[in-house]
């Protein structure tokens, strides 16, 4: 880690990364909000690679987890409500060179931005999503959000909520070309920072949903999930997310599953009782989107002017 | 024509016809041909390449397409008009004029739909295909007969014509390929050359079999020998004398995308909407050669999105849309303004509300673009009047887009995008493009926006930058970048931005006015009506009326000295395409008469009374109306001659 390669050179030197450089302003999360573990874990992943700071782009759109950028050293792009993948894809699209996160809620990906969602999936250009879902609108105070439990009581329900909670796994297992699906909870460290690096190594969209904890809001649902992990399922798998040994022995349940496997991803992730941690799918082959939208990045000026010319005379009378 | 040589596959060389020219031909001016058919006949093809061969001729020119609601209207009905009117004239055409001179009908029914739509007049001559006098259904054949009775009470000039019985005899299905016999027609009828008919023929096909071209060549070659022996009607518009200068001919939506290509633009993010997606399919077909790429997202949002995510990266992107597309990319339009993304925003305008009219024109959304986003939101507007600044205000847009680091939005409409006009052709110039983008290292003493003061102009710094990392932000922010919601901050921002625009005005200078620096009454527009407007103020001034009109390209900021312009004139109106309440309406008083939307604005800028004129019947206007109108206001005025 660190770097201590052949061609060690002052340069290399020079730009070693600390944890502090990866580092934006104090977080303002309420103190135990699972957000601050995943951000913990991304500045890890960053400093583990020693990415540029420069080159990584943090994306997101509003709410709690969106704020995310913000604690980041590098560049962010704290944008509108629902909207952080379409600018994400944007970002991408001609700039190939820039490392593109994006910090989204439960709200703002399943909800308002639930047309984004199906797309840049679809699109499948090099890009790391991370869902923060508390199940709940944070932000706004409480109110029902897509994964919302059923009978819980939010400010919008309050006589409960009245529908049963969509499952983001199967939705976003069933859009073609997806390429890489994996779910973990935010309180297991070790288990966080495999997958999310994981995530950003695969090339393509990178879909990652964390089961976050919001004491103020939803404090028990990730309680009964911290005292009884009995209803969690570790899948493991050579071309899984790895398994730290410390780590192992917390879960009860583990199932050997081939993230190959789209069909037993469907299985996996539809069984609502055993809640699967790990990788569910991945598919390298996938189309990238990212691939065709650079199409013409490096044509010259005068390549340029000469195909400006020819479309022009086009219409020549 | 010769320039095209290198592009045109496969040239048809074999095919040669000799032309026996006409005899003496009348002299014209001007004259406005239509073609009507019903939907998928091909007349808009037949108009635009009748256009392009008049444009060669030294031509002025300008065509507006007549398009029916739906893909497949039935045929044989009023509804399923369609079509293209052709103005061809010695001088250059800017509008659509008044009533057409001449048309060629597939049917009669689509012609009494135009009939109804006030396209003719007395005298208007009617060629009219003869098929259905002996179509084998009876209904049909009275139809027919008892619409010949109807036109001629109108007092039309009807001929009726061969078309589908003289196409047979080259081609099993005529469907396909009559409209290439009237183009034949037409070229004997205006006496243009047959020879740049068959080119044009080549020049369309060109990705076509070798047998459609020349199937097509000779339906285009037994329709100008028809027109010979069976039309009486032989004219001449005479062209102005060739020019050295290389022109081209084109309609705004193409001139839209070519400008995006000559401005450096590299991503066209859309979703299709009428009228504006044309466009975007001609991107689609040439984007590549400058390097481009089309995106077609989800939805409008994340069109403006996409194109934001670039521009935020350095590579400033396009979006092009029409009124509820505008009004879906609001809110992103609004973050854009708020945290300085420079953007450039094409609105080819169309009649609203909601769905509206989407294939007729409207200027409806300029209070939308100026006022649409929630607060205060201040961004620069810009209005090309005419093809040739469809084309060159796009690489206008993108330089004020990134100098004052703001969107720019574009107003054009459906007349602008459909209407053909010849130009002379740019010259282009690498200049045009954008610069690579800047990834040298940035200065970490300078505050993410560190405006200046006076002008609220900022450097930015762009990603990848190593010592520019800052978050852009949609919430109020400080220089730095970082979220604040005190009092000082929020106020700074808005001023900064705000300021911006003042900073721009200051580089513009007042609008030409055409006609008198003072008189009675000053006209005032924006867009497409620019010709329309200027014609009619023409046939005024001839008559000795002390009308002048000026044209604002400027919407935001408006373009300085207005205020003074407007007092030189004892009385001052826009002529707009968006609603306004007629005065004499029921109700309608000093009080709750609602101004035109330019008029509005410009009543608020000078704090004068400006009137207005103004329809929403989807049509472009006609000079000949606007002649009445600006008559009549000036006979109202006390003391005007
Ligand atoms: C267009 C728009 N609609 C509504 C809101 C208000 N709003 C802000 S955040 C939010 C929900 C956030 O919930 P979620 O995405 O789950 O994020 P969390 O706060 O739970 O992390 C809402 C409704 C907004 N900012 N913009
Ligand atoms: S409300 Fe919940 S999600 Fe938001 S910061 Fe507090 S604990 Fe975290
Ligand atoms: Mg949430």
């Amino acid at each position: 880690m660190f770097g201590i390669k052949s061609d060690w050179s002052l340069e290399v030197k020079d730009r070693y990364f600390t944890l502090d450089d990866y580092c934006g302003v104090e977080p303002r999360w309420c103190t135990g909000c699972g957000d601050l573990g995943i951000l913990t874990a991304m500045h890890k992943v960053c400093r583990e690679a020693q990415l540029l700071p420069e080159k990584i782009v943090s994306v997101s759109g509003i709410g709690c987890s969106s704020r995310l950028p913000h604690y980041m050293g590098t560049y962010g792009f704290h944008g509108l409500h629902g909207r952080a993948l379409p600018v994400a894809c944007g970002i991408k699209s001609r700039r190939p060179d820039l490392d593109v996160w994006v910090a989204t809620g439960d709200g703002d990906c399943f909800s308002i931005g639930a047309a984004h969602w199906v797309h840049a999936l679809r699109y499948n250009m090099d890009i790391t999503i991370i869902v923060f879902d508390n199940g709940i609108y944070g932000l706004t105070k409480k109110q029902t959000s897509p994964t919302t439990p059923e009978e819980y009581l939010t400010n919008t329900h309050p006589g409960g909520s009245l529908l049963p909670p969509l499952n983001p796994l199967t939705v976003t297992l069933g859009v073609t070309n997806v390429s890489f699906v994996a779910q973990m909870v935010d309180w297991n460290p070790p288990l966080l920072y495999e997958t999310l690096k994981a995530a950003h190594d695969h090339k393509g969209t990178s879909f990652v949903r964390i089961i976050q904890r919001c004491p103020v809001y939803m404090e028990q649902r990730s309680l009964d999930l911290q005292n009884d992990p009995a209803d969690l399922l570790l899948l493991k798998h050579d071309d899984g997310i790895p398994v730290p040994d410390t780590v192992q022995k917390m879960f009860k349940n583990q199932l050997e599953h081939n993230p190959y496997d789209l069909g037993a991803a469907f299985t996996v992730a539809a069984n609502t009782e055993k809640i699967p941690l790990g990788l569910l799918y991945r598919n390298p082959n996938a189309r990238r989107y990212d691939e065709m939208t650079r199409r013409g990045l490096n044509m010259t000026d005068e390549e340029r002017l000469k195909g400006l010319n020819e479309a022009l005379d086009k219409f020549a009378v | 024509m010769l320039n095209q040589t290198d592009l045109t596959t496969p040239q048809p060389a074999s095919l040669s016809y000799e032309f026996v020219p006409g005899g003496e031909a009348e002299p014209l001016d001007e004259h406005i041909v239509e073609i009507v058919s019903d939907s998928g006949e091909g007349a808009q093809k037949c108009g635009q390449l009748f256009g392009a061969i008049s444009a060669q001729m030294g031509n002025g020119v300008w065509t507006v397409e007549i398009i029916p609601a739906e893909i497949q209207p039935p045929a044989r009905t009023p509804e399923g008009a369609s079509g293209i009117r052709v103005r061809v004239g010695s001088r250059l055409m800017t509008n659509m004029g008044n009533e057409a001179d001449l048309v060629i009908a597939f049917n009669e029914q689509v012609l009494l739909s135009r009939i109804a739509a006030g396209a003719y007049k007395e005298g208007t001559i009617v060629l009219l295909d003869d098929m259905w006098a002996s179509d084998p259904l009876e209904e049909i054949r009275e139809a027919y007969a008892s619409a010949l009775e109807y036109i001629k009470s109108r007092g039309l000039i009807l001929h009726e014509v061969s078309i589908q019985q003289e196409c047979l005899k080259v081609i099993p299905d005529p469907l396909k390929g009559k409209n290439m016999f009237v183009l034949g027609m037409l070229c004997h009828i205006y006496n243009r050359d047959p020879q740049k008919g068959l080119a044009e023929i080549g020049k369309i096909f060109r990705r076509k079999k070798e047998s459609v071209i020349r199937s097509n060549q000779e339906l285009f070659a037994v329709g100008y020998d028809y027109a010979r022996e069976n039309v009486d009607y032989h004219f001449d518009i005479a062209g102005k004398a060739a020019t050295d200068k290389p022109m081209v001919v084109m309609n705004g939506n193409q001139a839209i995308g070519l400008g995006v290509m000559a401005s450096g633009m590299e991503l066209v993010s859309m979703y299709p909407i009428t009228p504006a997606t044309s466009a975007s399919h001609f991107l689609a077909d040439d984007f590549n050669l400058t390097g481009g790429f089309v995106h077609q997202a989800e939805d409008e949002i994340a069109a403006i999105g996409f194109a934001i995510g670039a521009s935020y990266a350095g590579k400033t992107a396009c979006t092009i849309t029409s009124g509820p597309g505008i009004a879906l990319k609001t809110e992103m339009i609004g973050l854009a303004v708020m945290a300085e993304i420079p953007l450039v925003i094409i609105d080819v305008q169309r009649g609203g509300p909601s769905t509206g009219l989407p294939t007729k024109v409207e200027q409806g959304d300029l209070l939308a673009s100026l006022y649409g986003a929630p607060g205060d939101s201040p961004k620069v507007i810009l209005a090309p009047a005419t093809i040739s600044e469809c084309f060159h205000f796009v690489t206008l847009a993108r330089r004020l887009a990134e100098s004052f680091r703001t969107p720019v939005l574009v107003l054009t409409d459906a007349n602008l995008a459909t209407g053909m006009q010849p130009f002379e052709r740019p010259e282009c110039d690498a200049e045009w493009f954008a610069p690579p983008i800047d990834q040298s290292d940035w200065d970490e003493s300078v505050a993410a926006f560190d405006w200046h003061d006076e002008t609220g102009l900022s450097a930015r710094p762009i990603p990848g930058m190593r010592g520019g990392e800052y978050v852009l932000t949609g919430l109020a922010h400080n220089r730095r970048s970082k979220i604040a919601y005190d009092m000082v901050s929020n106020q700074m921002g808005c001023d900064m931005r705000s300021r911006k625009l003042a900073a721009l005005a200051q580089t513009l200078i007042s609008p030409e006015i055409h006609g008198d620096q003072e008189g009675d009454l000053l006209v005032i527009g924006w867009g497409s009506t620019l010709g329309t407007i200027e014609e009619a103020v023409d046939n005024l001034r001839a008559t000795g009326k002390r009308v002048s009109s000026l044209h604002l390209r400027f919407i935001s900021p408006l373009e300085p000295g207005l205020h003074d312009i407007c007092t030189r004139f004892k009385k001052v109106m826009t002529i707009e395409m968006n609603y306004s309440d007629d005065p004499a309406a029921s109700l309608i008083s000093k009080e709750t008469r609602r101004y035109a939307q330019l008029a509005q604005v410009l009543r608020a800028h000078t704090l004068l009374d400006i009137d207005c004129w103004s329809v929403v019947q989807g049509q472009p206007l006609q000079p000949g109306n606007v002649t009445a109108i600006i008559k009549e206001r000036i006979d109202a005025i006390a003391g005007a001659k």
